[in-house]
């Protein structure tokens, strides 16, 4: 295993790498962003066996989709800290003539993106056309997904989640983001997810609970967890509880930050919770 | 007057069908998807012969584009199948983002376009999906116009890199082109040369244009019939090069007159040289049950309206 120490040193890097992006264009979404933060880190810098010299087909290499395209920031950070492209160009975000676009997409070229998401509910439907196409090519890989959980008030998940069981897509873990929180309150006050575990199971998903989706040894130990449980004719969830905002002290425990930027003051104070270890870009 | 022969009346979507069956033998990588339409997409022989490129989605529409989306990151060439209505209207996020933002290499496959759907009605009858389909970026849209020329086509855009919009439809009408033309996406075919009016078709009405002209032409009036089986890109210099010699255009399709082929015509014309032109579509509304014959008499799609539409824009010159 990657030495955990840096793990940490990196995740404190791509938290900051978060602030400084969404603070620098005054929009983007850190909240989910800081809450996943640990995930990547874990998927990106240990789990995944990766090529980052990009290629689209991803073939002999594991596979990762993101359906709640509006994280990212996190996203972004993470692809360029692991290699894809130069840590400058985070300076790029959202900008004008930049690959960075506000939601990830392919159309400008950007390595490590292989759809464009940000409309929600669609990212699960493509990790499993991955997923089939990699067993077509009799390519032993595995195709990683994560969605948000307001993102599953959208139909399509259910006919993605019916049709992975149903057709035993067995290469292929999809994680769900539960932070509890979306753009207008609580998951409860805008409309209730009712026991998420007990929908997935009979929808035919083998399910795996992770209550400490902040805790990168937690995280890495539920990945490692589902990768045990696949080929065995059902698909994999990790439910992983997340704190949006995590490591922000004022952006914690509220859903005020899922799409709001810090002013220079609170960016300050965030950076100040977040020391630079692997230097900022 | 050519002289085209009908050679046996069939559906295109037996055109497409057979299509997809030559590509299982031919190209390992062309994959199919269905949403429960196996049997109105004639889609049964390539799963009899390979069962391992064909996935049964359910009838779950979206689901189906992102699973399209999804298997070409790794080289499928995934082929999409289900009625036009619920392969654009009921999808079209779905296409807008997975597939043609994404720049994904899936042929979205659409039968029983068109009121000559015919007795299940307005619900299952779309008269928009042209409309639709060309207004998506990088979007190629094709609307082959009997069973021989579905079947090149189902084979053309398998070589084609990019997202495809291919339409066809439910009834049997004439076959007439020879499959050994071939296909050459966004090149239209002159099919009658005249001087008096240009007539444009695409789809069902390209046998209608031609049976439109033999009855013009039996009045002293020369016809012009151009078939654009590609609707985009557009082949803007046969229309171009045809409209400035006859000085009259009539475009003649199954579908809305807002959003068709005839709309992205005019466009054109107005550009580049602007003529009289009629439009032989619906009018802005929704079908209705009956057989595809009572509809295409009943909202004006057929070679009575050619003819009418034909001898009107010529007085307009």
């Amino acid at each position: 295993m990657t030495d955990i120490n840096y793990l940490e040193d990196t995740t404190l890097q791509i938290r900051r790498d978060i602030l400084r992006m969404v603070h620098k264009v005054n929009s983007g979404h850190p909240g989910g962003s800081l809450g996943c933060a640990e995930f990547f880190v874990a998927l990106y810098f240990e789990i995944m066996e990766q090529d980052t010299d990009f290629d689209m087909d991803g073939k002999n290499e594991d596979l990762f989709f993101l359906s709640n395209g509006h994280i990212s920031p996190v996203f972004y950070s993470t692809l360029a800290r692991r290699g894809y492209f130069p840590v400058e160009e985070l300076n790029t975000f959202r900008l004008i003539d930049s690959r960075l676009q506000g939601h990830p997409t392919t159309h400008e070229g950007l390595p490590g993106v292989r759809i464009a998401t940000g409309s929600l509910g669609q990212g699960l439907s493509v990790a499993i056309g991955a997923a089939l196409s990699k067993k077509l090519n009799k390519d032993p890989k595995t195709v990683y997904a994560l969605m948000g959980d307001g993102e599953l008030q959208e139909g399509q998940n259910w006919e993605a989640l019916m049709y992975a069981a149903g057709k035993g897509v067995d290469n292929l873990v999809a994680t769900v983001d539960l932070n509890g929180k979306q753009i207008d309150g609580t998951t409860e006050e805008v409309l209730s997810l009712g026991d998420v575990r007990k929908k997935f199971e009979a929808f035919g998903w083998d399910v795996i609970e992770l209550a400490e989706g902040n805790s990168l040894k937690h995280i890495i130990a539920s990945l490692k967890d589902a990768k045990s449980k696949l080929g065995k004719q059902k698909p994999v969830a990790i439910l992983m509880q997340t704190e949006m905002g995590n490591g922000v002290s004022f952006m914690m425990h509220t859903h005020a930050w899922h799409g709001k930027a810090p002013n220079d003051e609170q960016l300050a104070t965030a950076l100040s919770e977040n020391k630079e270890t692997l230097g900022d870009y | 007057m050519t002289a085209y022969i009908n050679q046996g009346s069939n559906d295109t979507r037996s055109g497409f069908g057979d299509g997809l069956t030559e590509l299982g033998r031919t190209n390992p990588d062309v994959v199919a998807l269905c949403a429960d339409l196996i049997g109105s997409l004639k889609m049964q022989t390539f799963i009899d012969e390979n069962p391992e490129r064909f996935f049964q989605i359910g009838i779950a529409e979206a689901n189906m584009m992102g699973i399209a989306a999804g298997l070409t990151i790794g080289g499928k060439i995934p082929f999409t199948g289900t009625f036009a209505n619920f392969s654009t209207g009921r999808v079209y996020d779905q296409i807008r983002q997975s597939i043609a933002y994404s720049g994904k290499n899936v042929k979205i496959c659409a039968s029983h376009a068109g009121v000559t759907l015919g007795e299940d009605g307005a619900t299952h009858q779309i008269l928009e999906d042209i409309g639709l389909m060309k207004m998506l970026p990088g979007m190629t849209v094709i609307n082959p116009c009997d069973y021989n020329q579905t079947k090149a086509a189902t084979i053309a855009i398998a070589d084609f890199e990019g997202p495809v919009y291919l339409r066809f439809g439910r009834p049997k009408v004439p076959n007439f082109t020879t499959l050994d033309l071939g296909f050459e996406i966004g090149k239209g075919i002159m099919l009658q040369e005249g001087t008096d009016v240009t007539i444009v078709a695409t789809g069902h009405l390209v046998w209608e244009a031609l049976e439109a002209a033999k009855e013009l032409n039996s009045e002293g009036i020369k016809a012009e019939v151009i078939n654009i089986h590609t609707i985009k890109p557009l082949d803007a210099e046969i229309i171009l090069n045809s409209v400035q010699k006859t000085g009259c255009i009539v475009t003649a399709e199954e579908h809305n007159y807002l959003g068709g082929m005839g709309e992205s015509i005019a466009g054109m014309l107005s550009r580049n040289h602007p003529s009289p032109l009629e439009f032989v579509a619906t009018q802005d509304c929704f079908g209705e049950s009956g057989t595809p014959a009572q509809l295409m008499q009943k909202y004006g799609m057929n070679k009575s309206a050619i003819i009418r539409k034909a001898r009107h824009v010529m007085k307009r010159k």
